[in-house]
């Protein structure tokens, strides 16, 4: 099995948000916070992520750059939604063009909640999403080990 | 038989030494941005990681540019840690940049592709270089072997300081760091996503990452080059150089900002000419 924990890279993707969580997340980076000591790396690229850090509401707009984000990820995977807007859509839950948390969209694994969330939350949150990274891992492994020793499929 | 352990340590050892520069380079740079960073061994974490990840790759054809890309890496340095011909060595390494390239631009994606092309323009901005480098060990010692330049009676330095600054200044290209980087756009400061590595997941990045290692290893035994004479001690002090001069682009990459192509084809021409090129020419009226 492999040890992935040590290296989650994520990829950041502001939704409907009002950039406080943003700020928050890009926070998480700086010599105060340090994510970078846990391996983690902000990465751009949706091919090269494991963790979906979402921040802000779902509309029409950006659901489906949200959709694609998510199927772009190769797997093993998993989706943080940072924030009360991300989590429920918060004070804008029942606005006319808010759908709702970014569960509304596309499967959420971890909830960061906060107005704006603070950096140690959502550090706390990603070292959860890391156990869970790790966990998911171990079964894609198990999953394509007894695909190969099947004989078919693709993993 | 000296040549043949040189060329399996440097196969099965660079890799090694390149994964812990690689790591001890994020540690320095998160240091000198007064951070803790991460653990030096974060590099071989990665590319173990990456390993393990879903294929997804947009043209498979890809995961073979790269594969030739890293076999013709490996056997760039194997030439020169063969102690064979120094021309030849680099041209093989334009082979294997070749095929980063393609890598690149077979999957039509934009930033691919644009990093692609500013990673042609960096050809064009240090090829010059290389060459003149070749050219200037040809005119200090006779010789573009490898085995020839290692043997003289003085380090090549002596002859070529002009050469040393302008192949250090090129290394910042090659090394893809600020204010250089324009191909890959690595770090937090992304404008191409990840540029050249854009299209490149899972394995397919792992690969690339490996090539990487192996990449900075033979650059900094051509530094090394400029230092090693007949004389043991010189290994050693080779060893201490090639540390500084990595030391020295880790400095200048978290000292400086991204530049635009046309001032780095600009100012990169121009180190090449007066530094490298007087150097040569005063060479040649000496010679």
């Amino acid at each position: 099995m492999a040890d992935v924990k040590r290296s989650p890279w994520l990829l950041h993707y502001d939704a409907a948000s009002c950039n406080g969580c943003d700020i928050e997340v890009l926070a998480a980076l700086t010599p105060v916070y340090d994510a970078e000591r846990l391996g983690v790396v902000n990465t751009g690229d949706p091919m090269q992520a494991d963790i979906l850090l979402v921040t802000g509401g779902i509309n029409d707009q950006c659901a489906p750059v949200v959709k694609q984000l998510y199927d772009q990820m190769p797997r093993p995977k998993v989706v943080v939604a940072v924030g009360v807007c991300a989590c429920t859509g918060g004070v804008f839950k029942d606005t006319y063009n808010i759908h709702g948390g970014v569960d509304t969209c596309i499967p959420v694994d971890i909830y960061v909640p906060g107005c704006a969330a603070r950096p140690q939350a959502i550090i706390d949150g990603i070292v959860k999403a890391v156990e869970l990274f790790q966990k998911r891992s171990d079964e894609h492994d198990a999953l394509v080990k007894a695909r190969k020793n099947g004989g078919s499929g693709n993993a | 038989m000296r040549s043949v352990i040189s060329v399996i340590c440097y196969i099965f050892l660079a890799p090694l030494i390149g994964g812990y520069l690689a790591g001890f380079d994020r540690k320095i740079s998160a240091r000198m941005q007064r951070r803790i960073g991460p653990p030096v061994r974060q590099a071989f974490f990665d590319v173990n990681k990456l390993w393990h990840k879903q294929v997804i790759a947009v043209n498979r054809a890809q995961s073979m540019m790269l594969a030739s890309y890293l076999i013709m890496m490996i056997f760039t340095g194997c030439m020169l840690f063969a102690g064979t011909d120094l021309l030849m060595t680099f041209f093989v390494l334009s082979t294997s940049s070749t095929f980063l390239y393609f890598a690149s631009v077979i999957t039509s994606s934009p930033c691919s592709t644009i990093g692609g092309n500013r990673e042609l323009l960096q050809m064009m901005a240090y090829e010059p270089s290389v060459l003149l480098t070749c050219v200037g060990f040809y005119l200090a010692c006779g010789s573009f072997n490898v085995r020839d330049i290692i043997s003289g009676d003085v380090s090549m330095i002596v002859y070529l300081p002009g050469v040393f600054i302008a192949f250090v200044f090129i290394l910042t290209i090659k090394m893809r760091k600020s204010p250089f980087d324009l191909s890959a756009s690595e770090h937090a400061h992304q404008e191409l996503v990840q540029g050249i590595a854009t299209e490149m997941g899972s394995r397919n990045l792992a690969l690339f990452k490996v090539t990487e290692w192996y990449e900075n290893v033979f650059l900094l035994a051509v530094v090394a080059l400029f230092i090693i004479n007949r004389h043991p001690w010189s290994w050693v002090l080779a060893v201490v150089v090639a540390v500084i001069v990595w030391f020295f682009e880790i400095l200048v990459d978290n000292a400086s900002a991204r530049m635009k192509w046309q001032k780095m084809l600009e100012i990169t021409w121009i180190v090449t000419l007066l530094s490298a090129g007087v150097n040569l020419f005063v060479l040649m009226l000496i010679f």
